[in-house]
């Protein structure tokens, strides 16, 4: 039921321009990047040899093409999930999938998957790229593991952001602003962690690049993959709720 | 025999405002039961709580004997539910739309193909299938809209003002459709249409200001007892001559040599009109009025002071 769900939301992304537009220009901007840093990367290689230790190609290319990769996809997420409700809800369909014999988690979550298989799209695009270096050098399996993990873990919950946002308002632009102004919050509460005092720990422990960075540079702690889980189950409980709460206050 | 909807109770507030009030209906199998209403009495609030599309305010509603607020899943198996706007998806063509309909109401894969050339051949859409929703006129999506909601054989069909946008030949087709569900199923439709519930349902239900003010049966006669006739004599009698004549209640005189009349319920058409050409008055027009309904709705929604 839930991938019936997910596969009509998949279905109905790809029959329209949206996918394939957003999946073009994404590709083109990544592919300019990713030139750009092979063509620093070509131009410091002489002085690296002669360094200690120097750092590699998953260095300067890898590491820097998925931080790309996160802040281009962040900025696409709220186009792709202010549709998942919101326009169910303003054009009617909703009420298909509430008098079916389904439940109101299964839609949540068949939304939810039809919205990441479209992001894994994105991601394999991204893993393909860096990748493409092995044709050429060597790379840091392990940290390249480690950075598409972290990548993952934060477009899944930007998503799960993006799909509980969508259900607070019928109007798709709404949803959009709204989950553009919590991703953007989340991803820059950290410049306030720079400054003196209590609070900064705290806001460092929220924001989104404390715990991408890390997974960025190979580190995989729990306490990182906690974060993002809490942030995805608590939007997808939050869905389901306030869906519910839809029967009794339309 | 168990009722396929069966509610008690029924309250449903908007803020201060009572969209439905104390409504407890009842719906069999073999039964087409007409909610019938002026705009805003409260039909398409009470056909969205039926469908789980709406919590009560107070109230319990059963769906095929199961509860709608305990066990939603169970009762909603039994349940095909066409909104008052049809909810389609316009990127999908009609078979891939009817096909994930089919899926969400659990049809397994083998079935679902049958489940959606029967629904597509019953709401005669065998010719559009490969077209896209979104080209279609009003009239085929809201085919499709029915389509829909029988497309998994569902027990109870509620219809939320099917035949809106369809033209004539086509009101009629959707009419005999529903017709036939009736036969096998209980089907609950609403409309503010009255010829509309007197060619279709078997039952009619009028909602004013949100509370049920009428049920009838349409099986029998909707007349109090005896006839209204309109006539119309080449010869004006006089009144009390027409009065004189046994059978005859009250007669109205209208324009034209025109006559309303007013019989008792011994006297049948065919013996008024034998009389009346046996007194020689040159009978030139000859109509039974069927008021009924719509005397009766125009009196509620209407004549009464709203209390």
């Amino acid at each position: 039921m839930i991938l019936t769900i997910a596969g009509r939301e998949l279905r109905s992304l790809f029959l329209s321009p949206l996918a394939w537009n957003l999946l073009a220009v994404m590709q083109f901007i990544l592919a300019w990047l990713f030139l750009v840093q092979m063509e620093n990367f070509t131009r410091l290689q002489s002085r690296l040899v002669s360094l200690e230790n120097a750092p590699g190609l998953t260095d300067l290319i890898v590491v820097p093409l998925l931080g790309n990769v996160a802040i281009i996809t962040l900025l696409l997420i709220p186009l792709l999930s202010m549709r998942l409700i919101s326009e169910e809800l303003r054009s009617g369909t909703f009420s298909l999938l509430r008098s079916a014999p389904i439940s109101i988690y299964q839609i949540v979550l068949g939304k939810y998957l039809g919205l990441l298989a479209m992001l894994g799209v994105i991601l394999s695009m991204g893993a393909v790229m860096a990748l493409s270096l092995l044709a050429g050098g060597e790379l840091d399996l392990g940290r390249l593991a480690a950075g598409l993990l972290g990548l993952g873990l934060v477009l899944a919950a930007a998503a799960a952001i993006g799909l509980y946002l969508s259900t607070l308002s019928p109007q798709p632009a709404v949803a959009a602003v709204g989950s553009y102004g919590l991703l953007l919050f989340l991803w820059l509460i950290n410049l306030a962690a720079g400054a003196e005092g209590k609070g900064s720990a705290l806001f460092a422990w929220i924001a989104m690049p404390t715990h991408f960075d890390r997974l960025l540079s190979g580190l995989v702690r729990s306490s990182d993959l906690i974060y993002f889980l809490l942030i995805i189950g608590l939007c997808l409980i939050l869905s389901v709720h306030r869906l519910d709460a839809l029967r009794t206050r339309p | 025999m168990e009722p396929l909807i069966k509610t008690e109770g029924l309250y449903r507030y908007y803020g201060d405002h009572c969209a439905v009030r104390n409504l407890g209906l009842e719906l069999y199998r073999g039964e087409v039961l007409g909610l019938l209403g002026p705009n805003g009495a409260g039909k398409s609030s009470t056909l969205r709580m039926l469908a789980g599309n709406l919590a009560p305010s107070a109230g319990q509603i059963w769906l095929n004997g199961v509860d709608l607020q305990s066990d939603p899943i169970q009762a909603k198996r039994a349940l095909g539910y066409l909104p008052e706007n049809p909810p389609l998806y316009p990127e999908l063509t009609v078979d891939e739309y009817l096909r994930y309909c089919a899926r969400l109401h659990r049809i397994s894969g083998v079935a679902v193909d049958k489940a959606v050339s029967d629904a597509k051949g019953r709401c005669g859409l065998d010719e559009v299938g490969q077209r896209l929703i979104g080209n279609l006129s009003k009239g085929y999506q809201q085919r499709v809209g029915i389509a829909q909601a029988i497309v998994h054989n569902p027990m109870v069909v509620i219809l939320d003002e099917p035949t809106v946008g369809l033209d004539p030949v086509q009101i009629r087709e959707i009419r005999s459709l529903i017709c036939n569900l009736g036969r096998e199923r209980g089907v609950i439709l609403s409309t503010h249409i009255l010829p509309e519930v007197q060619a279709t349902c078997s039952r009619v239900l009028i909602l004013h200001q949100g509370e049920q003010a009428y049920a009838a049966s349409l099986k029998q006669d909707l007349r109090p007892a005896g006839g209204c006739f309109l006539v119309r004599l080449a010869q004006a009698p006089e009144l009390a001559a027409i009065m004189a004549m046994p059978g005859i209640c009250s007669a109205e005189p209208l324009a034209q040599g025109r006559y309303r009349l007013q019989t008792t319920k011994d006297l049948t058409a065919s013996q008024l009109a034998e009389q009346l050409v046996q007194a020689g008055w040159g009978l030139e027009e000859f109509v039974p009025e069927q008021p009924g309904l719509e005397q009766i709705f125009v009196r509620i929604t209407s004549g009464e002071p709203s209390a």
